[in-house]
């Protein structure tokens, strides 16, 4: 009996145990930071090339190039070009504006309904008809826009004109309403409705239960319980969402270079029929441009990026505090 | 000797409307309705708006009334807001339904077997709308999505992997980051590989070319879809992985990767369905052509949405009908990428 136990196999050597990670792991671990990094690197290569190969007209044309409201590209070898994207700037922001100024409300009234009214039958089919929203093409809303949206917002805007005429930014010098920044700005509201929608909502459905219960309670109506309790909780998740959708908005070229009748002029008047924005001037003075303008356009790029940066930066900063706050 | 009788015990709801409380709302909603049309008919306000508007002015006032004698002050302003909110709830829907139904009804007239079969290289906009179609512009849109998601798919990957199994010191940056790069526009990203390529070499606009922006635009996408599903693979896994003594890598390639697989096909049919329909960046990037080009590196191509550009942009008769048919060829492929990826997405989320 005791033989036996004398002939049992020695007890294996203990494996070492150590929190080393091995070859195989830092290989890993090394490739995926590695490729993680790729999105700095594109970014910084945009910035980089975009300001480059726009170096000249930032050089020659100095702060000018986002004060002035020319846009000349000299024929002669004589004359000099004028590069300013001033006028355009101003039609991005108007144009954004009008988006923004059309697009939240109804973005919060649809996140709302969806959250607190909408029956649970249907709740589902909506939300993924919103989904959907997001997933068409920009070109398509362009073409819609020109074709079946225009003659009815032309008429809008007449109206507009009529009642609201003596509000400056709703007068025009003569009466001409089609393809103006109000059109493309109704195109762009509709564009970005599903971002600000589904921003809005998930915020609005974090709402904590037992605030809204305690708003029932205390005899709320429905109403009465968002006021006080939803819109509070979800104001700056609003703002963040809404800022998302500026970003989206600024950056539109294809939809608004559809509907939009793009003049190089500075135009405030919402609902006189031309106007424009740097995305969709770009397209639009490619095809013909010479060397110097079309680098000049590089620099135009270049702007339109940095705005669409800080923007979309200061939206998810605005987004990710309210979640993670959790007033 | 008691027999216990089971009785069935339907589950009562006392707060649903009887058909008796819903007929005044049905009979305000028919007096709205008669006073619209009699203040159409009298006063100078005209057309579809104005409608619209007074049936809403009076649909609301009159439930508002209602609910005001039945149940005072608070509950007539609930009225209200719940009436404005269902009004901005369908002035949101009524695009889309428009959007759908134009493009149905338009497109389907150019609509046949041969638009699937031939190209424009000897069609102009002005023939008949019987001839030529957009097999050129289906297959350089297959080969530019196909060239997108192989570029964008392991830098997606490897980076959601990054921030979801290693959450290194650099996770929050990185993450920035991505959400910094789904800002960037399109036009952007197409005048960027314009400056960084076609500007700075010799080569031209080609399908290789036309699909770098577009992976610039899909990476995004990808990236935080990935995430969000791998975040969803439950951690007893990755943990069960490791105390069988497997190393990380083996951990994610054989445990993680392929318990998140349906995830990541809705992952990259999302990016793709993103990418699908971008015009802007392929008007700097991609050539063009009317006949089919099969070589991928050399010569212009053309795609759907640049096709629906052309025909837009050429504002004739012939042109825009033709934008229209290849609208609703592109709308019926993100349709159904958007229909798959909710497929794969919903199968997931019932195991």
């Amino acid at each position: 009996m005791s033989s036996t136990l004398v002939n049992r196999p020695a007890t294996p050597e203990p494996r070492e145990i150590t929190t080393k990670p091995r070859p195989s792991d830092i290989f890993f671990r090394g490739v995926l930071t590695t490729m993680s990094l790729s999105s700095l690197l594109i970014l910084t290569l945009i910035g980089l090339f975009l300001s480059f190969r726009g170096y000249q007209a930032f050089k020659t044309q100095g702060f000018h190039f986002l004060t002035a409201y020319d846009w000349n590209a000299s024929t002669d070898a004589g004359q000099k070009d004028v590069f300013g994207l001033g006028a355009m700037i101003i039609g991005t922001l108007v144009i954004s504006t009008v988006a923004l100024l059309i697009g939240v409300p109804l973005s919060v009234l649809t996140a709302l309904f969806l959250t607190f009214y909408a029956p649970e039958k249907i709740k589902k089919s909506l939300i993924t008809i919103v989904d959907l929203m997001a997933s068409f093409p920009s070109i398509l809303y362009g073409l819609w826009g020109f074709i079946v949206l225009m003659p009815m917002a032309e008429y809008w805007a007449k109206l507009i004109h009529k009642y609201l005429g003596w509000i400056p930014v709703f007068s025009v010098p003569q009466p001409a309403f089609t393809r103006s920044p109000f059109i493309a700005g109704l195109v762009l509201a509709i564009m970005i409705i599903p971002i600000v929608t589904s921003v809005s909502r998930e915020i609005f459905g974090q709402t904590p239960l037992d605030r809204i219960q305690a708003a029932y309670a205390l005899g709320a109506t429905r109403w009465a319980m968002i006021k006080a309790v939803v819109l509070p909780f979800g104001a700056s998740g609003v703002v963040g969402g809404a800022m998302l959708g500026l970003g989206r908005a600024l950056g539109e070229t294809v939809a608004v270079y559809s509907v939009l009748n793009i003049v190089f002029k500075a135009n405030w008047h919402v609902l006189y029929g031309f106007g424009g924005n740097i995305a969709s001037m770009i397209v639009q003075k490619w095809g013909e441009a010479s060397l110097s303008e079309s680098k000049a356009l590089l620099a135009a790029g270049f702007v339109l990026f940095v705005m669409t940066l800080l923007v979309n930066l200061l939206a998810n900063f605005i987004v990710r505090r309210t979640i993670k706050s959790g007033r | 000797m008691t027999t216990l009788t089971a009785t069935r015990v339907e589950p009562q709801k006392p707060w649903k409307t009887t058909p008796k409380q819903a007929i005044p709302n049905f009979l305000m909603l028919g007096l709205a309705l008669i006073a619209t049309i009699v203040v159409v008919a009298v006063t100078p306000m005209k057309g579809k708006l104005a409608y619209a508007f007074l049936f809403f002015v009076f649909g609301t006032s009159f439930q508002m009334f209602l609910t005001w004698r039945k149940r005072g002050k608070a509950a007539a302003v609930d009225t209200f807001a719940g009436s404005v909110m269902m009004t901005g709830g369908i002035l949101v829907f009524l695009p889309v339904a428009s959007l759908l139904w134009t493009t149905i009804a338009k497109g389907f007239k150019g609509l046949g077997l041969h638009v699937f079969t031939q190209t424009m290289a000897t069609t102009s906009y002005s023939d008949p709308l019987s001839k030529g179609g957009l097999l050129h512009a289906i297959i350089g849109t297959l080969y530019l999505i196909l060239i997108a998601t192989v570029i964008s798919l392991p830098l997606s990957l490897l980076t959601a992997l990054y921030l979801t199994e290693i959450k290194g010191r650099a996770s929050g940056f990185i993450q920035f980051l991505v959400q910094a790069m789904s800002g960037v526009p399109s036009v952007v990203a197409g005048v960027f590989i314009y400056a960084a390529i076609l500007l700075s070499t010799h080569l031209r606009g080609s399908t290789f070319i036309g699909a770098l922006p577009l992976a610039i635009l899909m990476i995004p996408t990808v990236t935080r879809t990935s995430q969000e599903v791998l975040n969803l693979v439950p951690n007893e896994l990755r943990e069960a992985g490791l105390a069988l003594g497997a190393t990380q890598w083996k951990t994610v390639a054989t445990i993680v990767v392929p318990a998140a697989r349906s995830g990541l096909i809705t992952a990259v049919i999302l990016g793709v369905a993103r990418i699908a329909g971008e015009t802007a960046p392929l008007l700097f990037t991609l050539g063009t052509t009317d006949k089919v080009n099969w070589n991928p590196f050399v010569g212009g191509q053309n795609a759907l949405p640049y096709y629906v550009w052309s025909g837009l942009r050429d504002g004739t008769e012939g042109g825009v009908q033709r934008a229209w048919t290849g609208i609703l060829v592109l709308l019926i492929v993100v349709l159904s990428l958007f229909v798959t990826a909710r497929v794969f997405g919903n199968r997931k989320a019932k195991r």
